[in-house]
């Protein structure tokens, strides 16, 4: 900065102390503009009929949006429900199952890695039962509970168990050899090895298994509620069968949102637990 | 060396480490068997208590090999070592160990990682002698004021000097440091080095170090160890350091038989070192 200004000759992308050229600035207004012509395209090709009949202009889509946003929270009968309502069907759902999840994937994982033949054993059932699409559960589900709202909070156990599972154990079974030669050196007994050792060693990766099983929970319940009765999935099943696109563009929209939020929350706990390691 | 000191402190007896190769079938079918490997062999040292004793040797030479089996973190394949004329059997706290690489616990701060030392060798401690043996020695290596940063945000020298807190804050009978100092940039470890000397000279603590440096042994050590290359390798010669402490560079120097003592250990380890790049070239 020093050397450009008393040189009187600007680097390319030296000036930084312009907000002009300050690359946030510019990453901003790409992404403002970039937006704008999105929505003009959106809307003329709308208008001018060049996408399939009936499409919903842009400015009809942000109208509903606006007003789905402003009246989140009314009860009219389950198929005309708030979208506050809706999202938080979901998200407790999602909150259960992924929770239940995590209860049963950080310590099994943890007792999966510390062991090398457990981890051979157990490969298996982990590999076969983790490509699984949550959907082919579905039907398994409601057989065995007949009740749609534990159908769907089992789906996601399922399904988010994996990631998790399979970090935390990663994880456990590659703890730098170094933290375990200073905890034989002190003479600490096993389970503080583990607790003291072991399982903060880990962290990052389970909170990055964490944040996988999170994505995957949020992706699952929208399919699966399309299918069980209430929720942001039954929402936009809902206004298809009422064939009106704007308000599916509107949960489509909400349910990408809340996914941002979730995942950066877990983005942030990562950096949270990382302590200079690159997870 | 076939008479052993009754006063010894540490003893190793004709210590011999094996590295077995893969020889069962599936690894020579699918071409990955190997040969068995000496990596050290009869190696008989005695160490007296209160000396400061360094292992020198050309790279590869089994002198890290060594530490760990005085540590108890890898068996011998045949002899024994003894400390106050017990045999080790595997790792205590009776050896505190500073490592290369510093292993600390990224997850904890520069107190936590002593305290985490000093509660599990002496879980019976009060919280508050606990904090007076951390405090005390944060103090000894001089971090005091950087207690509550984690190793990340601290330099490599710093690191080290937690490593060596960690180590002596368990009160061990023998520090065993493998190359210390040798991730840091040469000001850092001349200037370390002297850190340690002045630690030294407060504890007088039986120390055993691995080092490649010439200077660094001869600035530290009432003997040094001279190896000879893997494998298989050997003692060469053991040398007594004659420099009266407490020690600094300067002073060192000056000394009459500095220049002989260092270039007799120049000597042997460009022989050993030769030696090892011919037989790599030659390979």
């Amino acid at each position: 900065m020093a050397v450009s200004k008393s040189g009187g000759f600007p680097f390319y992308g030296g000036d930084r102390e312009s907000i002009f050229f300050n690359d946030n600035v510019r990453a901003f207004l790409l992404f403002v503009g970039s937006l704008v012509t999105f929505l003009l395209l959106w809307e003329i090709g709308a208008r001018s009929g060049l996408f399939a009949r009936g499409f919903p202009t842009a400015s009809k889509t942000i109208e509903e949006l606006w007003w789905w946003v402003t009246n989140p929270f009314f009860n009219n009968g389950p198929n005309d429900l708030g979208i506050g309502w809706n999202l938080l069907i979901s998200l407790r759902r999602v909150a259960i199952g992924y929770i239940l999840a995590s209860l049963v994937a950080v310590p099994v994982g943890i007792l999966i890695g510390i062991s090398p033949i457990a981890q051979r054993g157990f490969n298996p059932y982990i590999q076969l039962l983790k490509p699984i699409s949550p959907l082919a559960w579905l039907p398994l589900g409601l057989y065995i509970f007949r009740d749609s709202e534990k159908t769907g909070v089992f789906i996601i156990l399922i399904s988010s168990i994996w990631p998790t599972l399979i970090n935390t154990a990663f994880g456990v079974s590659n703890v730098s050899q170094d933290y375990l030669d200073v905890s034989k050196t002190l003479g600490a007994s096993r389970l503080r090895t583990i607790f003291k050792v072991i399982i903060p060693s880990a962290l990052p990766n389970i909170v990055s298994g964490l944040r996988i099983s999170m994505g995957i929970a949020w992706l699952v319940i929208v399919a699966a509620e399309m299918l069980l009765g209430t929720g942001l999935g039954y929402f936009i099943w809902n206004e298809w069968n009422n064939l009106y696109l704007p308000n599916i563009l509107v949960a489509i929209f909400i349910i990408g949102l809340v996914g941002l939020v979730l995942d950066s929350i877990f983005s942030a706990l990562e950096r949270f637990v990382a302590f200079g390691r690159k997870s | 060396m076939d008479t052993f000191s009754s006063s010894a402190q540490l003893s190793t007896r004709n210590v011999t480490k094996v590295f077995y190769g893969k020889k069962d079938l599936f690894s020579r079918l699918s071409g990955k068997a190997s040969n068995d490997f000496i990596a050290i062999e009869d190696i008989s040292i005695d160490i007296e208590p209160n000396t400061f004793v360094s292992i020198i040797g050309p790279s590869g030479c089994g002198k890290s090999t060594l530490l760990n089996m005085i540590a108890g973190l890898s068996p011998t394949t045949s002899g024994e070592i003894l400390l106050n004329g017990v045999p080790i059997t595997g790792p205590g706290p009776d050896r505190g160990m500073v490592f290369q690489n510093y292993a600390l616990m990224p997850w904890m701060t520069v107190e936590e990682n002593i305290r985490f030392a000093v509660e599990t060798v002496y879980p019976k401690l009060s919280p508050k002698q606990v904090q007076h043996t951390v405090k005390e020695h944060i103090q000894l290596v001089g971090l005091t004021g950087a207690e509550t940063r984690h190793p990340h945000e601290i330099s490599g020298g710093m690191r080290q000097r937690v490593g060596i807190a960690r180590a002596l804050a368990i009160s061990p009978q023998i520090l065993l440091m493998d190359e210390p100092f040798g991730a840091l940039d040469a000001l850092t470890r001349g200037f370390l080095q002297e850190e340690v000397e002045r630690i030294w000279e407060q504890q007088r603590k039986t120390v055993i170090m691995i080092t490649h440096s010439i200077e660094e042994a001869l600035l530290l050590s009432d003997r040094i160890v001279m190896m000879t290359r893997g494998p298989a390798a050997r003692i060469d010669e053991i040398l007594e350091v004659p420099f009266p402490r407490p020690r600094n560079r300067e002073t060192i120097e000056q000394h009459p038989e500095y220049h002989a003592l260092k270039a007799e250990m120049e000597s042997h380890l460009y022989r050993e070192t030769r030696a090892v790049e011919a037989a790599r070239i030659g390979r």
